[in-house]
């Protein structure tokens, strides 16, 4: 998928440009109420109403075990689908829509943390910043412990 | 029209339906030898049914048909335009008889004499295949023929009544219609908010379609119960057969009707109880004739509907579930401890057949017994939100009780509140919904619940039980909501299986329709959660499965509310006399208990037999008036004195009530209790002195706290004259010394003998009543009791007699021994009298004539 000209949307956690293919993305949500689910995993922020269906909710900072996001500022969702199931993955901010050339693609570098690189497809160098490709799946896949 | 002729109507509507096709086809194609056979059949199979049902218009028609069919069959007769024409008109005949019997219920009247001929002409091949066709098919001469007819208008759009349609399409139905109902939620609820919109009326009608098609949909999906057991007669025979048991399958209410998809996850699960039944539950045809039993063994199957439920109950009348194997297997797998298993009822026992690979065949047998058994039935049946219990009598057989949700999509649901979050609890399992003071004060009423605490359990006692406190918050680890001293606490009493258990929460709101939808695969793992909504409000809720929060506090078999506190042994010594004690419940308090001696007689009374006058309870008993006691109110502290307020609201609620009756001098009372549970005998030490008026204390009998009552007190609250006559008249009270080792016994006759008047001195013994003569104490009348350990009674009444403060005191004995061998001892040791323990009045009898004998002595 890094491979060709794909087209990401970009957003923010704790100041870290990522992308995550459009064709992964259903919706994108301003501050919408959650419900939180008790017992659920740390990384579960609730559940939402996305006209009629239930998604899932996932705190991306937490996920990749960030710092939570200062109280106060409003955080945004992009809604992802996987296996018929809608997830929205909180972040920081929501960015524009970015089409990088393959060539700007790399793996990894060796020395990105454990955690941004078991869930980082890649990085594009843009201009001025770096973006990391979100691997969707791995994120939602959350086995309970 | 019954139902086995609606169903013809609508099938051989069908095969008309199909046979107008099949005949144009023939027309076109008159050697096509497999249509032919297959106008045949229908024919022939409209015939057959005609003629069982007596439908005789109908089968001679198809009969004439059947036979020119016959010959097109057999080749004999070609097919050409004129003779379909006739059969065609054959079969619109037969429609229109069809119709008749649709509108009516019975063939209408008519003649079919000219297109009967016409047919046989046809088969007689007396009509040539060149020959013109006659007018006997046209519209005219069928309409000479309906003339006499009653008007039918309908019967010209008669189609088939039934229709195929793939479940999918149902399905999906269903879903949208789930949709539909969220979006009308929530469109009502944006209503509410906008007072006096346009919109209200046509809203109400969207409402009220949206109901009525969610009802109307419901009904495509559902199906008679009768659907999963089709299978079972036979897997019955089979079984008997490899069993070598004579088995009888009873199957009622096979037309109860639930969602197909609820019937397809019952269909195994009660496979799996009618094998369980004929294979565990069944005895041998021997065993049944030992047991005094028809040899055939007989397995039921009963549903029925019950609130919005339905009732699904698997019994046999075999040899009911050992309770004994049961405890030795729990014992075994080390599932309760030693202690925890001998307090438990056998109901409790019973319930272990739901734990996991819990077995007790002890061979592993093709059919059951390995163990995979109840709990995967109730795995099951909870997974689709029911509920499974079980009622088992030694020797009689044992009955399953499945409760199920009628479908899985819609449920009614009740929204609480927990640790500022908003909850659904399906309906299926709220029992009731409490309110009560928070910090557990008692009110004046006494009929409010209240909260107890077990070490740092809470419990809530909710008029006769003991429930098992939740606190949800805690539970879902929510921030407690901060309560105000003297704020109410609301409890959600579910029920879990055979369990109840009371939930905490914060909050209730309304019921709510609500769409059931599985949470997202990523939190499957609590199961806690049975699905999630999105309400009216458009906001999502969690739904709380009652059996995962069962599961979670691992109430279980066992269940929280079979513990008791273990009260302190308030510094008590033992007697070794077994007494035989009476087992009851009343009101709130769990279990009562009162020696079976005192009991004169045990009465059922109907609520029609009970009057009232005044606050007392009255009976007529043997020809006299007997006050009653409401137990249950009067231990609770309820006014008046027999509770009459409270009583009547109660007695709807039962049929008949248990009375215990306590006779006296001609007089009597009774008490009126919820039910009695036993008599056991059993030794006696009562472990905790109650403060409670009418309870002697609290003793260990069959393994349970129990409160002993006072019999005493209850006697003189019904008449309050009861000891009047007993009791000295006036002046100083006299002083009575009872020596008695039995609590019991000490705790029973001291009220007793207050009551009538007496001031009163309990020693548990001869050397401490000996040691009260030392110390220069007087008294006016001494009763011992003659059997007690150390120094006996006769001792004692030898010491006193030999001389000292005492020599001249009246000294009653008590004891349980027969009166002439015990009275012979007695009076040889010295006693004045003896006195048979229990009869109260012989006792209070003795004292009057020996007090005043004395009296006039002195």
């Amino acid at each position: 998928m890094p491979h060709r000209a794909t087209v990401f949307v970009t957003l923010t956690l704790a100041d870290q440009l990522c992308g995550v293919p459009v064709t992964a993305v259903r919706d994108v949500l301003g501050v919408h109420p959650l419900t939180r689910i008790p017992l659920a995993p740390p990384e579960i922020a609730g559940s939402l109403n996305l006209r009629g269906r239930i998604v899932t909710a996932i705190d991306l900072r937490r996920r990749l075990r960030l710092p939570p996001a200062a109280g106060g500022v409003e955080r945004m969702s992009v809604v992802a689908e996987l296996g018929g199931d809608l997830y929205a993955l909180l972040v920081d901010h929501v960015g524009e829509v970015v089409s990088p050339p393959s060539t700007a693609f790399e793996r990894n570098p060796a020395t990105l943390s454990e955690t941004w690189a078991s869930f980082s497809l890649g990085i594009y160098r843009l201009e001025g910043h770096l973006m990391v490709v979100l691997d969707v799946a791995r994120l939602l896949s959350l086995t309970p412990a | 029209m019954d139902d086995l002729l609606a169903e013809f109507v609508t099938e051989a509507g069908e095969s008309l339906a199909e046979l107008d096709a099949a005949l144009l086809k023939l027309e076109q194609a008159p050697g096509d030898a497999e249509t032919l056979g297959r106008v045949f059949r229908l024919v022939h199979t409209i015939k057959g049914t005609c003629g069982f049902l007596g439908l005789t218009r109908l089968e001679h028609l198809a009969h004439a048909a059947e036979n020119v069919l016959g010959r097109l069959r057999e080749g004999s007769l070609v097919a050409n335009a004129d003779i379909i024409s006739v059969i065609l008109g054959a079969l619109d005949r037969l429609k229109l008889i069809l119709d008749g019997i649709r509108l009516t219920g019975a063939e209408p009247h008519g003649d079919d004499a000219s297109l009967i001929t016409a047919l046989d002409d046809v088969s007689a091949g007396k009509r040539s295949e060149a020959a013109p066709a006659e007018p006997v098919s046209k519209p005219e001469s069928a309409a000479e023929d309906v003339a006499h007819e009653p008007e039918a208008p309908e019967a010209h759009v008669a189609g088939p009544q039934t229709l195929r349609v793939n479940v999918e399409i149902l399905e999906e139905l269903m879903t949208l219609v789930g949709e539909l109902v969220l979006t009308r939620n929530q469109l009502m609820q944006i209503d509410r908010m906008h007072q006096n919109s346009a919109y209200v009326v046509p809203l109400q009608r969207l409402s009220h379609i949206t109901t009525d098609l969610q009802e109307g949909v419901m009904k495509t999906r559902m199906q008679p119960i009768g659907n999963a057991w089709n299978k079972l007669p036979r897997l019955v025979r089979d079984l008997s057969h490899e069993l070598s048991k004579s088995i009888e399958l009873d199957m009622l209410g096979a037309g109860t009707e639930l969602d197909r998809q609820v019937l397809e996850l019952i269909r195994d699960p009660l496979t799996h109880m009618v094998r369980n039944s004929a294979d565990h539950g069944l005895e041998t045809p021997a065993e049944r004739r030992a047991a005094g039993k028809a040899e055939t063994g007989r397995i039921s199957l009963n549903a029925y509907h019950e609130g919005g439920h339905i009732i699904i109950e698997v019994g046999d009348d075999g040899r009911g579930l050992p309770v004994d194997k049961i405890r030795e297997r729990v014992l075994a797998r080390g599932l309760a401890s030693e202690a925890d298993v001998a307090a438990m009822s056998d109901t409790s026992l019973q319930r272990f057949i739901f734990h996991p690979g819990f077995s007790t065949a002890s061979a592993v047998t093709s059919i059951s017994g390995r163990g995979v058994g109840m709990d995967v039935v109730k795995t099951n049946v909870e997974k689709i939100g029911g509920t499974i219990d079980v009622r088992s009598t030694p020797g009689a057989g044992a009955v399953f009780h499945i409760k199920i949700p009628l479908t899985l999509a819609i449920v009614s649901a009740l929204i609480i509140a927990a640790g500022g979050e908003r909850f659904a609890i399906p309906q299926i399992s709220v029992v009731e919904l409490v309110r009560t003071r928070a910090d557990g004060e008692a009110s004046v009423a006494g009929s409010e619940p209240l909260i107890d605490r077990i070490d740092e359990t809470l419990v809530l006692r909710l008029r006769d039980r003991l429930l098992p406190l939740v606190n949800l918050a805690a539970l879902l680890h929510l921030p407690p909501v901060h309560r105000e001293a003297g704020d109410c606490l609301h409890i959600v009493v579910a029920q879990v299986g055979a369990n109840t258990l009371g939930l905490v929460v914060d909050q209730v709101f309304d019921t709510e329709e609500i769409v059931v939808k599985p949470v997202s695969p990523i939190l499957r793992h609590l199961t806690l959660f049975s699905g999630n909504t999105i309400l009216g409000d458009g906001s999502v809720i969690m739904i709380l499965d009652p059996n995962g929060i069962a599961r979670l506090l691992g109430v279980g078999a066992s269940g929280v509310a079979e513990k008791r506190s273990v009260t302190q042994v308030v510094g008590s010594q033992t007697s070794t006399d077994r007494t035989s004690m009476l087992l009851f419940r009343a009101g709130m308090h769990r279990c009562l208990a009162v020696p079976l001696g005192l009991v004169s007689r045990l009465e059922d009374m109907k609520p029609a037999q009970i009057e009232t006058a005044g606050d007392m309870l009255l009976t007529q008993y043997r020809g006299k008036l007997m006050p009653l006691i409401c137990l249950a109110d009067g231990l609770s502290g309820a006014h008046g004195r027999g509770g009459a307020a409270t009583y009547t609201q109660s007695a709807e609620l039962s049929a008949s009530h248990p009375v215990l009756v306590f006779l006296d001098h001609g007089r009597s009372v009774g008490l009126i209790v919820d039910e009695i549970i036993d008599v056991v005998e059993e030794q006696l030490r009562i472990e905790l002195i109650a403060d409670r008026p009418g309870v002697l204390g609290i003793a260990v009998i069959a393994g349970r706290a129990t409160d002993v009552i006072d019999t005493g007190y209850w006697l003189t609250r019904a008449h309050q004259d009861w000891f009047i006559k007993s009791a000295p008249s006036a002046g100083r009270q006299p002083q009575i010394l009872v020596v008695e080792d039995d609590d019991f016994f000490r705790q029973m006759v001291v009220p007793i003998l207050s009551a009538a008047g007496y001031s009163v001195t309990a020693a548990s013994d001869g050397e401490q009543a000996l040691r009260l003569r030392d110390a220069g104490e007087r008294f006016d009348a001494i009763i011992s009791d003659i059997d007690m350990p150390g120094m006996g009674g006769v001792a004692f009444a030898r010491q006193i007699r030999a001389g000292g403060l005492w020599s001249q005191v009246p000294l009653i004995a008590l004891s349980g021994l027969d009166e002439h061998s015990a009275g012979r001892i007695a009076k040889d040791a010295g006693f004045t009298e003896h006195v048979m323990k229990h009869d109260r009045g012989a006792l209070l009898k003795g004292l009057e004539r020996h007090l005043a004998v004395n009296a006039v002595a002195a």
